[in-house]
């Protein structure tokens, strides 16, 4: 007995719903237990509430970015299957990859609204992308507290250089993306786009940290990041009708 | 105090450990539920082509943002990141934030709980968001989904690492510049790369580590 196919059935809407209860509930479990590990490590509560704050603000702006992946996603996929991907685990720009990956597979692809999914379709392309992702799942339990107490005795052995190296990884990161913003510039004027957004943001950023300094404006310190991000994403689309009106 | 700190380490694999492996299975368990409810099984062909595409890359992928992510993240912030996932665009930015904020280091006790609290912050805040997005979904998609607001939303990572850059490399400037270059020259130079750009994540990494161990031992960083 099998029940008639929906991309928007009522049942996987409430499965997700309980998937997203469970995590929420892993999210509140390991926030308290950390909190009160911080006040018996006796870190100041107000220190805490500005962690706390500096968090929620800046989380606010690439949270409705990914809801507008779940938009995106949900024309072809229905709303269930989007929402939990990139509720739990998924991200952006992966689940926007695997999920064509996989609807190219079955012939079919995620931008085409004309044809309906079918029952199979869709669990092959539930099954493909959920199985995609497990890599983190499987790893991060095996080998973080190796990997952990690996850091941990470099930074006893040499304090100094352990700084260095975590601040080296940081800028690792931070390099990768930043060179990948300029991975179009060959294509002409288009690809400079994200360079300009990206220095807009910059340029923004700094004036903010010369106003905390100047004007000694510290609750601007949990806005900066957001504003500068805020700032840049406003002005890419002068920025962006300014590059196709030159071209054009 | 000592045995303290480490037996809250404990605790945090202890724990990390049960609910990442139960929530791995219940994410398992969606796709299943939904074959069996609707009888309808994955098409052998489309299936294997679609983890043939999909998984070498992204499993390379999840790979490198474990080794990278966890020490970045500590223990808690990782058990917890690698679940509610976004950590590129979202959890590491804003735990790497936070830290700065209140100036305590990762692999620190401080770093680990400053960690994990930023990262179930922002992934409370995260799925609030989503749920009601999609509870609004009809009023909100035509202002989101705006061809007007498209370029905006398509230049996220270059508006967030933008501002970043300038908050993490001020600090980090002699780290900072031999992987930047070198990162800047590979992707102009060789741009098809740029579409696995994470990939290149441990080798700017490594690049920034070999750089600052020569000048560390040259006493250029004190």
């Amino acid at each position: 007995m099998s029940h008639e196919f929906n991309v928007n059935s009522p049942f996987m809407f409430v499965a997700v719903g309980i998937i997203i209860v469970l995590v929420l509930a892993q999210s509140v479990f390991f926030l308290v237990r950390a909190w009160r590990q911080a006040l018996q490590l006796g870190i100041d509560k107000e220190k805490l509430k500005s962690v706390v704050k500096s968090s929620a603000v800046f989380t606010v702006v690439p949270a409705i970015s990914i809801l507008i992946g779940v938009i995106a996603l949900s024309k072809k996929l229905g709303l269930p299957l989007p929402w939990l991907r990139l509720s739990v685990i998924g991200a952006l720009t992966y689940e926007t990859a695997a999920a064509e990956a996989a609807a190219n597979a079955l012939g079919t692809s995620i931008g085409d609204a004309s044809s309906l999914l079918t029952a199979s379709q869709f669990t092959t392309i539930a099954w493909v992308m959920t199985l995609g992702i497990m890599a983190g799942v499987i790893l991060t339990p095996l080998i973080s507290k190796k990997l952990l107490s690996g850091v941990d005795k470099l930074e006893k052995r040499d304090k100094r250089w352990g700084e260095i190296l975590m601040s080296a990884l940081f800028m690792g990161m931070i390099s990768a993306f930043l060179g990948m913003i300029f991975g179009k510039v060959g294509e002409g004027l288009t690809g400079w786009i994200p360079v300009f957004v990206m220095l807009a943001s910059m340029v923004i950023m700094l004036i903010c940290a010369v106003l905390i300094k100047k004007l000694k404006a510290k609750w601007l310190e949990d806005y900066a990041l957001p504003i500068s991000m805020i700032g840049a994403m406003a002005l890419a689309i002068p920025i962006t009708n300014a590059v196709n009106a030159y071209i054009a | 105090m000592k045995t303290q700190v480490r037996s809250y380490d404990d605790g945090t694999h202890f724990w990390g450990r049960i609910w990442m492996w139960s929530m791995g299975i219940v994410l398992l368990m969606f796709p299943a539920a939904c074959c069996l409810y609707f009888n309808a099984w994955p098409e052998a062909n489309g299936f294997l082509k679609g983890v043939l595409a999909i998984a070498p890359m992204f499993w390379a992928v999840g790979t490198i943002e474990v080794i990278t992510y966890v020490p970045m993240l500590g223990a808690g912030g990782s058990y917890l990141g690698f679940i509610t996932g976004n950590l590129t665009n979202l959890k590491v930015p804003c735990t790497i934030t936070a830290l700065n904020k209140v100036g305590a280091k990762p692999g620190t006790p401080e770093g680990e709980v400053v960690g994990t609290i930023s990262v179930a912050v922002s992934s409370i805040v995260t799925t609030l968001i989503i749920f009601v997005g999609v509870l609004l979904i009809a009023p909100l998609t035509p202002i989101l989904d705006s061809p007007v607001l498209k370029p905006a939303f398509d230049q996220i990572l270059p508006a967030l690492f933008g501002g970043l850059g300038v908050a993490l490399i001020g600090k980090n400037l002699k780290i900072a510049i031999a992987p930047i270059i070198s990162m800047v020259v590979l992707f102009v130079c060789v741009p098809s790369l740029a579409a696995s750009g994470t990939i290149f994540v441990p080798v700017a990494a490594l690049i920034a580590i070999a750089a600052a161990r020569l000048m560390y031992k040259k006493g250029w960083l004190k």
